[in-house]
């Protein structure tokens, strides 16, 4: 067996006496989907966080493509190929669609020291990030500022913007939160396609979108992993059950 | 591609519209000497300069409090440190304008780099305090500089001279040798902030957590930026110091440094134009209400507080408004 391309290892995290992260171990493989689910206040994020270099861990590892990155921060590991988008979008609402994206795209390709050049004119960057947009299907709101997206489109190019920076691995935290039943549907079927190109650690709270796209299923409850295993095993899971599935079912 | 030309085009009308505005400006201030002739008041020539001079420290400090949103409350040091350029050297008998920008602007680049590194390990109000510190050091030094004429200042014995020609002794030699640099820095900064390096210092303005996110450290940027800002307010030194051939260090007082975020306020931040408009205006009004009555900061501050209260965007955004200008956005 290869080994995996993400490896948590004994990851705690405390704020105090709030243990927001206990002893978290998993292992994501190339190409899967791995979905962690929880109630809310489970530390989903804050552990999205910890794998992104957003927040530092108290304690543990994080061994990302055979290589400690625990102590790198966030645009270290961008460029390393492991990318997120987040839960509340943060784009840049003054730049357009395009603009967000070619930015993505300025940050891996060739010096940003570069003072003269309209950037606007790179067709480079252009070419690519234009693509990227129409990947998430998006290329028709290219020209517009992203302040003056709907929801459903900001998360969209919220995917692109991630896409722009090449990952190898995506953390997506609750990439559906807010949409609607269609966009919904559209951006799941997208992450199915991407499934080939790239690796998704994925938090959501949309039960339909974990079992129709996960490998794999964490279950993290009070900052614990509960139980890991394929869509099928966790769903018959009867702690699971007890712990979160069965508060839904009810 | 259809659609990449098709997603570039509003880039086109909205950076034309800026750019009009800035060649009006220009234009009409290259009027202004054989204007000023005509109606047999020289010493608007006089005011117009300092106008312009004031316009180059706006606009110098609109790129990191503008497009870099890092308010700068120490900006005036850097006026202080082109104006000492001039005084030192010419002391030293070395009159030459292009050695007098040269030391302004490496003093400057010195000073902004060491300060700057450590200033923007903080934030907000923050930042604002520990500028404010060291542009307050900076003026200190030069209060203490009894050589230099410390709290009195130290008068000229002469203007610089261009390559040996005392292009600069005439009021119309000053004012057009202003106009010029007034438009190379403006210029500069136009291209600068259109640039890959002016994307990633607005990109670190509108959200610095995704710019981390895709890739970027912010602080080098920001640091940069810092650096070409005070090296380019220098120049604004350099000139004041030419124009009132004398130097002092109320150049770098902290009031300055106040009266330099005023005139953005005024003509409106992050846009280049506003920063001109902001500079070329207070120092006008200063001038012209003075003449009137010595109580001039009552009417200034009135009609600062009407135009933060009706233009938001100030009086570059009221432009706009109009029809000058224009966002195609």
């Amino acid at each position: 067996m290869t080994a995996p391309l993400l490896s948590v290892q004994n990851l705690s995290k405390s704020y105090g006496a709030l243990k927001v992260t206990q002893d978290v171990s998993l292992d994501v493989r190339e190409g899967r989907i791995h979905a962690i689910i929880g109630p809310n206040g489970a530390g989903k994020t804050t552990l999205i966080s910890q794998l992104s270099g957003q927040l530092r861990p108290d304690s543990g590892r994080v061994v990302y493509d055979g290589r400690d990155i625990t102590r790198l921060d966030m645009a270290g590991r961008v460029r390393l190929g492991l990318a997120r988008s987040f839960q509340l979008t943060t784009l840049l609402p003054g730049f357009t669609a395009l603009e967000n994206v070619a930015l993505a795209v300025q940050a891996r390709e060739g010096s940003s020291f570069r003072f003269l050049r309209p950037a606007a004119t790179e067709g480079a960057l252009n070419d690519q990030a234009m693509a990227c947009l129409a990947d998430v299907g998006l290329a028709d709101r290219a020209r517009s500022q992203a302040g003056s997206l709907s929801h459903g489109e900001k998360r969209q190019l919220e995917l692109a913007v991630a896409l722009a920076t090449r990952p190898r691995l995506l953390l997506l935290d609750e990439p559906l939160a807010g949409t609607g039943h269609e966009e919904a549907a559209r951006l799941i079927a997208m992450f199915g396609g991407l499934k080939d190109r790239v690796t998704m650690v994925l938090i959501e709270h949309d039960m339909n979108a974990v079992f129709a796209l996960a490998d794999t299923v964490s279950v993290l409850v009070y900052g614990r992993i509960v139980a890991s295993g394929s869509p099928a095993e966790v769903r018959a899971d009867a702690r699971v059950r007890a712990a979160y599935l069965g508060e839904e079912a009810a | 591609m259809t659609d990449l030309s098709q997603a570039l085009a509003p880039a086109r009308p909205r950076l034309a519209g800026r750019l009009k505005l800035a060649l009006c400006i220009f234009a009409l201030m290259a009027a202004v000497p054989p204007l000023a002739h005509a109606l047999g008041e020289p010493f608007l020539i006089v005011v117009a300069t300092r106008m312009m001079v004031f316009a180059i420290a706006a606009l110098s400090l609109d790129l990191i409090l503008g497009y870099g949103a890092m308010v700068s409350f120490g900006h005036a040091a850097y006026l202080g440190f082109g104006a000492y350029a001039v005084a030192v050297l010419s002391r030293a008998g070395i009159d030459d304008l292009f050695l007098h920008l040269l030391a302004g602007i490496a003093a400057s680049a010195v000073f902004a780099a060491l300060t700057g590194a450590i200033s923007l390990r903080t934030r907000g109000v923050y930042f604002i305090m520990i500028t404010l510190a060291f542009g307050q050091m900076a003026f200190f030094f030069f209060v203490s500089f009894s050589t230099l004429g410390g709290d009195d200042g130290v008068a000229l014995t002469a203007r610089s001279t261009v390559l040996g020609m005392p292009l600069l002794q005439g009021a119309q030699g000053m004012f057009y040798v202003t106009l010029a640099l007034l438009v190379l820095v403006f210029a500069g900064l136009y291209r600068l902030t259109l640039s890959r390096f002016g994307r990633v210092l607005t990109g670190t303005r509108e959200s610095a957590l995704r710019m981390q996110a895709i890739g970027f450290r912010p602080f080098p940027y920001q640091l940069t930026a810092y650096v070409i800002a005070g090296c380019l307010c220098s120049i604004a030194g350099v000139l004041l110091a030419n124009q009132a051939i004398y130097v002092s260090p109320a150049y770098m007082s902290w009031h300055r440094s106040g009266e330099m975020i005023v005139m953005l306020v005024l003509g409106g931040i992050g846009s280049l134009t506003g920063a001109m408009v902001g500079g070329l205006v207070t120092i006008a009004l200063e001038e012209g209400l003075a003449r009137y009555s010595e109580h001039w900061r009552l009417g200034f501050g009135l009609i600062l507080v009407l135009v933060a209260l009706f233009s938001p965007g100030g009086l570059s955004g009221l432009l706009r408004r109009l029809g000058l200008g224009r966002d195609a956005t």
